[in-house]
């Protein structure tokens, strides 16, 4: 396999059940190389961990090969999910399948070029600010961010665990959406999966793929004018465009306002780099990964450890430590938490009226390559309108929209916690317009 | 640095002065006190750089100031399991991907 967009950073096969049969059966998976592979080493898009080979899989790997989906390698991503180019890697960048001059976004960027050049029928990522949504949309394909608790994280190597999900990207609604049947539900292994038949008006049985069938007829679908505003002109276009068509077919449509989200992507990286400066101490060069050649005593030892660490990840550990010290903590990190308080109120009040909440899922069209990577704020506030749903803990799904000057748009569609059915029926309305 | 109480303590130190709602401008020194503080060593050129950087991003996060003070309800309940022996790593797996081992064990730098 010609691996022309530096999708992979690992080509491995891990052979699904030959005797399943279902959706997945036959189908082949490129698996982020943040999610653990028994016995096919998991770098995160990291020196840190070039030669990290974990003895055990994810609960999301087991559920795929037993469904009978073929593995056939680890997907290229910005350094442990910081980034939104895939730029970030320690395995060079990806390119964008509809325009090998631009980013794929990020961070899951090497699993959306995988699928967008045919290079897997499915995809899995990990989505803690878009890294799922975010190159769904710029690679012209389908991406899924589950509820909080739907998909377990159990080898997930974490980033920011109060805000990520594994999520599914494909080609169609509804291939992403049989991937997310089989990888949901709870796991002993992940104490914040939950049980759907504990949760009010969940329905365990009920089947996602089934609920891509393009009835939105009745639909209210929410448009908040926050998430245009400041938005690419050409890109508001293709996704208005687009929500006209679901009024063509039955849908409503009202505006609404989300006042919190304008303080979203200031909070979600507050929160994702305070929860990233601890997660990534367990980085010290004793039990896995990159150890330094130093000399030195443990503090200086672990300092030139974590060398090895690309800019943006320095960058996030430093901002997360000086976000959480003395003096700064109740400025910066309790102050996040009270806006996510607000933003999942917001949505809590706005879902009272409406059944989905549709806009851009990116502002801009797919970046150029290097065109953002000394300007790391000019790339955090890319994420304007992804990150709202990862403070509120909420499903949501990018769609391609169309295309502007030749690039693809998505238009994103979220929905109440454990909503999925209803973004995913959405959705495959818009793809079948 | 020799040990973790001390970084505490220099960390108190760092306590904002009065009217620090004005521009969050960090300087060179700053940004190696984080640095070291997280235990990242840092080259010149890398603090030079986020100098500049901290500076802008701080700024941006000046607009949390204006977020209301909100009630959180969480909606916590503990997820509690027997506690029974389970089949776990080997040993030999559990040590598999250290960069050095002794009889069994990790082999960690000296610590002081």
């Amino acid at each position: 396999m010609a691996d022309d967009h530096n999708a992979f950073i690992t080509e491995a096969t891990i052979d699904g059940d030959a005797d399943a049969d279902g959706p997945l059966a036959d189908k082949t998976v490129a698996v982020k190389d943040n999610i653990s592979t028994d016995g096919i080493r998991t770098t995160c898009g990291s020196e840190m961990l070039a030669d990290y080979v974990p003895p055990y899989s994810a609960t999301v790997v087991e559920r795929l090969t037993e469904a009978g989906a073929t593995v056939v390698g680890k997907t290229n991503m910005d350094e442990f999910g910081m980034g939104t180019t895939t730029e970030t890697s320690a395995f060079g960048p990806t390119r964008n399948p509809a325009d090998p001059e631009r980013v794929p976004g990020g961070s899951s960027g090497g699993s959306a070029a995988a699928v967008a050049a045919g290079e897997a029928d499915v995809a899995l990522g990990s989505d803690t600010g878009g890294s799922v949504r975010c190159p769904a949309a710029f690679c012209g394909v389908v991406g899924i961010k589950p509820t909080y608790g739907l998909v377990s994280r159990y080898g997930l190597i974490a980033y920011a665990n109060s805000l990520e999900q594994i999520g599914p990207i494909a080609g169609t609604v509804e291939e992403a959406a049989a991937a997310l049947d089989v990888i949901a539900g709870p796991d002993p292994n992940d104490g914040t999966t939950r049980d759907l038949a504990d949760v009010e008006g969940a329905d365990p049985d009920a089947s996602y793929a089934a609920a891509a069938d393009g009835d939105v007829d009745g639909l209210t679908v929410g448009i908040p004018t926050e998430l245009f505003d400041g938005a690419d002109e050409r890109v508001v276009e293709t996704v208005e465009a687009a929500i006209a068509d679901l009024e063509a077919q039955g849908a409503e449509t009202t505006e609404i306002s989300l006042p919190s989200v304008e303080h979203a992507v200031q909070a979600y990286y507050v929160i994702a780099m305070a929860e990233a400066s601890s997660n990534l101490a367990r980085f010290d060069g004793v039990r896995y990964g990159h150890r330094s050649e130093s000399d030195g005593n443990w503090n200086e030892s672990f300092a030139e450890t974590r060398e090895a660490f690309g800019p943006e990840v320095k960058r996030r550990i430093l901002l997360g430590t000086y976000a959480l010290s003395a003096g700064y903590h109740d400025k910066y990190y309790e102050k996040a938490q009270d806006a996510r308080a607000w933003v999942r109120q917001d949505f809590d009040e706005a879902f009272e009226d409406v059944d989905v909440i549709a806009s851009p899922t990116m502002p801009v069209l797919p970046f150029e390559l290097g065109e953002s990577l000394d300007d790391p704020l000019r790339m955090y506030l890319a994420d304007a309108n992804t990150t709202p749903v990862n403070l509120a803990n909420l499903p949501a799904v990018s769609v391609p929209a169309g295309e502007a000057d030749g690039l693809p748009v998505g238009l994103q569609l979220v929905g109440p916690k454990f909503g999925e059915r209803t973004v995913i029926r959405a959705a495959s309305a818009v793809e079948g317009r | 640095m020799s040990d973790t109480s001390e970084s505490t303590d220099e960390a108190a130190e760092e306590t904002p002065a009065e009217g620090d709602d004005a521009a969050a401008a960090v300087d060179a020194d700053e940004v190696r006190h984080v640095a070291e503080l997280a235990r990242v060593r840092l080259d010149d050129e890398e603090v030079a750089a986020f100098t500049d950087q901290f500076g802008d991003i701080l700024d941006s996060f000046e607009a949390l100031d204006e977020v209301p003070e909100t009630d959180r309800e969480e909606d916590l309940i503990n997820v509690m399991r027997e506690d029974e022996i389970e089949e776990g790593l080997t040993q030999e797996e559990a040590l598999a991907n250290a960069a050095e081992t002794e009889d069994g064990f990790f082999v960690g730098p000296k610590v002081s």
